[in-house]
């Protein structure tokens, strides 16, 4: 089964490469009546210096794919390979350390700490990696004022909006420079205006020629900032759209 | 991580507070019913740590403990003396003697009472009785609701005061060496060297003489006002020594066995279990205020000798040698302080009674605490996943829960056990003795609420983290 072939595979030296090989993945949830299969042997390449969306109707296995992808998940079959890091062969420690140093996190409830300021919860993967927590808030800050939350870092999360929120999740998505960056729905949450400048600010902060970026979402009207589209349906990808990488379109 | 932790714990104020709560409650309820528990086992030996300069308590062999009093021949304390290795011994007569007050006590105000107290006890702020001190009666009688003192009320003291015979604990020291009375010398608050507030031992050797403790003259004495409970700034010690001074002027006087005994001296005694009034007189005298009977020695009090080197034997030797040749109970002080509490422990139903406090304050600080957490870590349960999705291992996660149940134990154990403390000092009196309520805080008690606490902590927590250890960080995109 040939992979789908890499756009302008050699128009340049730092130009994309297969930054996330999916196999033959398949999961299932429950059994018996109860048996759902969620992914059906899905077939997938993602590639570096993309922003990458995967699409289908609720339920369709998104967010399965991505926790797979993510290393949070364990497949039943099939085999995901990121950066080459063959991630379904690794154990549970392995994985934990994978996900800490190379996958940074978007989700669509934020999942910030209430307890902690923006510029805390920016610093968690740097504290998670070992960082002393000055040195690791003063990073964060950097980040969060440079997507113009500079006011909001001593914040509380209940201080902020849904799409300050989103930024200083995605800060902390960024902080620790990860080489993949996983958002699942990062736009469901927050009105259709809010959604677009949050995924501006993806396309510009997090798409980087070394790094991918996947995006799950159903909405079909942020559809136009991927590079790379697959849509998936009931377990499977369907079909696999690449875009011309001018992206003037809205 | 762990700041993360500490944020986590006190970012929600109201469950914070609540596990605090819970541990401290659990902390003091345990320290506090320990307290008055060994207060109260301490004070069955109160005798025994008040009598001082024997090594060696020696008594019938049936005395189980030291409040069991079983008469012995006179005797037998020749057959001690005889043992070798005891370098001296004398009798000791413990009875519970019935003193008739006989005595008007408003002769005795009126006398030792100075012009300037009488003026402020009329013009002081009005006083609110409290229904535990012995002493409002005599206030009440004392200040009459006209407020008038020019003429004296008709009455001075409550009639029911006199020839009330009151309970008490008679304890005749021998005649010449005086072993086993109070060591002479002023008191000077808890720990204090000598144990005499007024008088000295040699005034026991006046005819009829007798020294009474200070609670228990205050108890045989209500209506005359031998302290000043509401004074302020509280009545100096000197000031109080010096009204018992005017007091035993008076020579106040009780009836014993219908013998009168006249109190020469007012000396400190440790509480006692049954808290009556401890009167002290010689051996000789203590036997004619109680019913004559043929055996009359209840203690035998003995010194170890020194051995030919000049060092001390073992007193737990001699008494073993003691109770060989003899056949009497005789045991160290310290063997018949645990023997006393041993006793108290097996026969009363008081340990029974204090483990039921003590654990129903474990199970509910338990509840309290442990509910509390659990719902703590239960509520957090998404954070603890996301965190665990970005790469934080379950070790640290582990290990931030567990911080987090160690710094609310701490806080808990610490306020608990201040509190319990606290409440301690407060049933002091200002020479730091122990009250009503009794309450000794051994260390032992410090470290055994500490494994309760730490017990409660490991338990909540224990049970709140096999749940984030079992949990999939996949939760974090469930939304
Ligand atoms: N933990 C789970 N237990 C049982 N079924 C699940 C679980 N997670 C997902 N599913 C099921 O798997 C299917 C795919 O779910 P999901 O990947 O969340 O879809 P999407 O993100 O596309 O909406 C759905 O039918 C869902 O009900
Ligand atoms: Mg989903």
């Amino acid at each position: 089964m040939p992979a789908d072939a890499p756009p302008k595979a050699d128009s340049s030296p730092a130009g994309p490469s297969v930054a996330v090989r999916v196999r033959g993945l398949t999961k299932h949830f429950g059994r018996g009546d109860q048996l759902v299969k969620a992914l059906d042997g899905v077939d997938l390449d993602l590639y570096s210096g993309q922003m990458s969306l995967i699409v289908g109707p609720s339920g369709c296995g998104k967010t399965t794919l991505l926790s797979v992808i993510a290393g949070i998940l364990d497949a039943d079959e099939g085999e995901v390979a990121v950066f080459d890091e063959a991630i379904t062969k690794m154990g549970d420690r392995a994985k934990t350390r994978f996900r800490a140093r190379r996958i940074g996190f978007v989700f669509q409830q934020y999942n910030l700490l209430p307890a902690l300021t923006a510029a805390e919860n920016a610093s968690i993967p740097l504290v998670i990696a070992g960082w002393k927590k000055g040195p690791a808030v003063a990073k964060a800050s950097e980040v969060l004022a440079s997507i113009g939350m500079a006011k909001k870092v001593g914040s509380l999360p209940s201080q902020l909006s849904g799409g300050q929120m989103q930024r200083v999740a995605i800060a902390r998505a960024l902080v620790h420079d990860p080489q993949l960056l996983v958002c699942d729905e990062p736009t469901a949450a927050l009105d259709h205006e809010t959604g677009l400048t949050v995924m501006e600010l993806l396309r510009e902060s997090a798409v980087r020629s070394d790094r991918a970026v996947v995006v799950v979402t159903h909405d079909n009207r942020v559809f136009h900032f991927g590079d790379r589209i697959a849509h998936m349906d009931d377990g499977r990808v369907d079909k696999v759209e690449d875009r011309a990488p001018d992206r003037s379109a809205a | 991580m762990s700041w993360i932790a500490i944020k986590m714990l006190v970012g929600d104020r109201a469950k914070f507070l609540g596990i605090v709560i819970g541990l401290t409650f659990a902390a003091a309820l345990i320290t506090q019913q320990g307290s008055i528990f060994c207060g109260l086992m301490l004070r069955t030996c109160a005798l025994i740590s008040d009598v001082t300069g024997a090594d060696l308590w020696v008594m019938d062999p049936g005395v189980r403990f030291v409040d069991d009093v079983k008469p012995m021949l006179e005797s037998n304390l020749d057959r001690v003396r005889g043992v070798n290795g005891v370098k001296w011994a004398v009798p000791l007569y413990k009875g519970n003697g019935r003193a008739k007050l006989t005595f008007d006590p408003g002769d005795i105000k009126a006398a030792t009472y100075p012009p300037d107290v009488l003026r402020r006890e009329r013009e002081g702020p009005p006083r609110s009785p409290s229904p535990s001190n012995v002493f409002t009666k005599g206030l009440d009688l004392f200040a009459p609701a006209s407020g008038d003192f020019s003429t004296p009320p008709p009455r001075w003291y409550d009639p029911a005061e006199v020839n009330v015979v009151e309970s008490v604990i008679l304890l005749g020291v021998d005649d010449s060496s005086m072993v086993g009375a109070p060591p002479g010398g002023p008191v000077i608050g808890p720990g204090e060297r000598g144990r005499m507030w007024v008088g000295t031992l040699e005034d026991l050797r006046r005819p009829e003489s007798i020294v009474i403790d200070r609670v228990g003259l205050r108890k045989l004495f209500p209506g005359c006002h031998l302290e000043e409970p509401f004074a302020d700034p509280p009545e100096s010690d000197e000031a109080y020594v010096a009204r018992l001074r005017a007091f035993l002027r008076s020579a106040p006087e009780i009836e014993m066995n219908d013998r009168r005994a006249v109190i020469v001296g007012v000396c400190e005694a440790t509480r006692s279990f049954q808290s009556s009034p401890v009167v002290y007189t010689l051996y000789s005298r203590a036997k004619r205020f109680m019913p004559m009977e043929r055996k009359m020695l209840t203690f035998i009090l003995a010194q170890t000798a020194d051995d030919e080197g000049g060092k001390k034997l073992p007193p737990e030797i001699v008494a073993e040698r003691i109770r060989r040749a003899t056949g009497l109970g005789a045991w160290t002080s310290e063997n018949f302080t645990y023997r006393t509490i041993k006793y108290y422990l097996i026969y009363t139903g008081i340990p029974i009674n204090f483990g039921i406090t003590v654990f129903l304050g474990f199970l509910v600080g338990t509840a309290i605490a442990g509910q509390t957490f659990y719902n703590f870590t239960i509520e957090n349960i998404k954070q603890f996943g996301s965190l665990k999705a970005m790469g934080a291992s379950n070790g640290r996660i582990v290990a931030m829960i567990l911080l987090q149940a160690a710094v609310v134990g701490a806080i808990g154990y610490g306020i608990g056990v201040g509190l319990s403390t606290l409440f301690g000092f407060k049933t002091l009196d200002r020479w730091g003795n122990p009250t009503e309520l009794a309450y000794f805080t051994p260390w032992q008690l410090l470290p055994i609420t500490a494994a309760a606490i730490v017990f409660i902590c490991v338990l909540a927590s224990l049970v709140s983290v096999q749940r984030v250890v079992r949990l999939e960080p996949a939760v974090v995109f469930r939304s």
